[in-house]
């Protein structure tokens, strides 16, 4: 498939629906044919089979965190959990991308905050949640309260027959992955034809972002180089509080919205300033992601589409919302 | 020691002295400005600064309390401040603009709007 071709399996909804992110991994009806032979011998390679799969991205919960501008503490996140339960399909994972909580220096207030957290998000009725510390979790201990709840900071699975890797950039005090985990992540790769669909997420862009505002991976161009000769590399992020696509080479870079509060477009800002809160729309901006992975079999074609699902309201529950979900054509 | 021989010796001293204050006055006028800047949780002060473009300057970074960084991508800065140690860091801005730079090194609760601006002029 040419260059031109794969933008069209590039299928971004349009900022007006509702929750976060939800992804998913199927072969388009175009390919399926030519696909399937792929997903065998795919299959041999990994130990499983690349299947159709819709999974979930949820960033930045930050809970514990209430002031302005989101006086409404937890209840984003709590009405994301709602909807992620009125999918008309369940998706098989949610990804969640880091600032799981807020930090503050008073240790037994955080640890409390990653208990509420993993409380809530455990009502997710989806068989299997994976994380990534952000660096509001991660920041001030590098990492250590968060290893005690959640295990490993970076890691990889396979799903499907698609290979996740979680990278952490956020426990070194500088915004890095550092030479252990980028020594760790050559090992881990070894195994991979350079065909294999890999799907990374972490919390901070892997590429210059913004990096005024912090937005920036100070060694990620090393990691994308280690990533470089891989055909099929989407990137899932968050930290920005904002969704954001972007191509760097082959690989497609998203950023999903926050549960708690958004950020402009730093092209269009000089400050790094968040919305205000709106009573009138309080979740605006917040949202759900969609991740539709719409494998191929093809090197070099991006075949992830994304869907960011703004949150709604209704007393931050029900299903409101869900039924243009399952209006949408792109799903 | 007669008189003459410590009027001798006086001069020589004074022209010495003189010398020396001529040589540091030169060394100052031809050295670059220096301008200081104080990390301390979670500010930089001053929090503004003026720069000409072309002007060669040396910042001289120092923090009160923690590690902090330094980091402005555009201007080639990307430095670490350890508290106890004054480091000068050698800069002569090619591009006006208004140029945001951050503390880069996790310092606490309130490290992500740890920032200062560098305004470079024509
Ligand atoms: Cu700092």
């Amino acid at each position: 498939m040419k260059e031109v071709d794969r933008r069209r399996f590039m299928k971004i909804a349009g900022s007006s629906l509702g929750i976060g992110v939800l992804y998913s991994a199927m072969p388009s009806a175009r390919a399926k044919g030519e696909a399937g032979a792929f997903f065998g011998e795919l299959g041999k390679k990994n130990g499983e089979a690349v299947t159709p799969f819709t999974f979930l991205q949820l960033s930045d919960a930050h809970v514990g965190f209430d002031g302005p501008p989101d006086p409404l503490g937890t209840k984003a996140f709590e009405r994301a959990v709602e909807m992620v339960n009125a999918l008309p399909q369940r998706p098989d994972l949610v990804l969640f991308t880091g600032d799981l909580t807020h930090d503050t220096e008073d240790k037994d207030t955080h640890a409390n905050r990653m208990r509420r957290f993993l409380e809530i998000s455990k009502r997710m009725n989806v068989p299997l949640v994976k994380y990534v510390p952000g660096e509001h979790d991660a920041g001030l201990d590098a990492g250590q309260m968060y290893r005690e709840f959640l295990g490993e900071s970076y890691y990889s699975f396979d799903h499907r027959g698609v290979h996740f890797i979680a990278l952490d950039n956020v426990s070194r005090a500088k915004p890095e992955v550092g030479p252990d985990q980028l020594a760790w992540l050559k090992k881990d790769l070894a195994r991979f034809d350079k065909s294999a669909p890999i799907i990374v997420f972490t919390h901070r862009p892997l590429f210059d972002l913004k990096p005024e505002w912090e937005w920036f991976t100070s060694d990620g161009d090393d990691v994308m180089n280690v990533l470089a000769p891989y055909q099929n590399v989407t990137v899932l992020y968050g930290h920005i509080h904002r969704d954001d696509e972007h191509a760097v080479d082959h690989v497609h870079h998203y950023a999903a919205r926050s549960l708690i509060f958004a950020f402009p477009d730093p092209e269009k800002t000089a400050a790094k300033k968040p919305f205000p809160f709106d009573k009138d729309a309080p979740f605006k901006n917040l949202g759900i992601r969609l991740v539709h992975e719409n494998f191929a079999g093809k090197p070099l074609v991006n075949t992830v589409s994304v869907q960011d699902v703004e949150l709604t309201t209704r007393e931050f529950m029900g299903i409101n919302g869900i039924n243009q979900i399952l209006r949408n054509p792109s799903l | 020691m007669r008189p003459k021989a410590l009027k001798i010796i006086l001069s020589a001293l004074l022209m010495i002295t003189l010398l020396g204050i001529i040589i540091t006055h030169q060394v100052s006028a031809e050295a670059p400005r220096v301008i200081e800047i104080t990390a301390k949780r979670f500010a930089f002060t001053p929090n503004q600064i003026t720069l000409k473009k072309g002007e060669p300057v040396i910042l001289r970074l120092k923090s009160e309390d923690v590690t902090h960084g330094f980091f402005m991508r555009k201007l080639k800065i990307d430095e670490t401040i350890e508290p106890g140690k004054t480091l000068d860091v050698a800069v002569t801005p090619d591009t006006a603009g208004t140029y945001t730079t951050i503390c880069d090194h996790f310092c606490g609760v309130n490290h992500g709007s740890m920032n200062m601006t560098i305004s470079v002029v024509e």
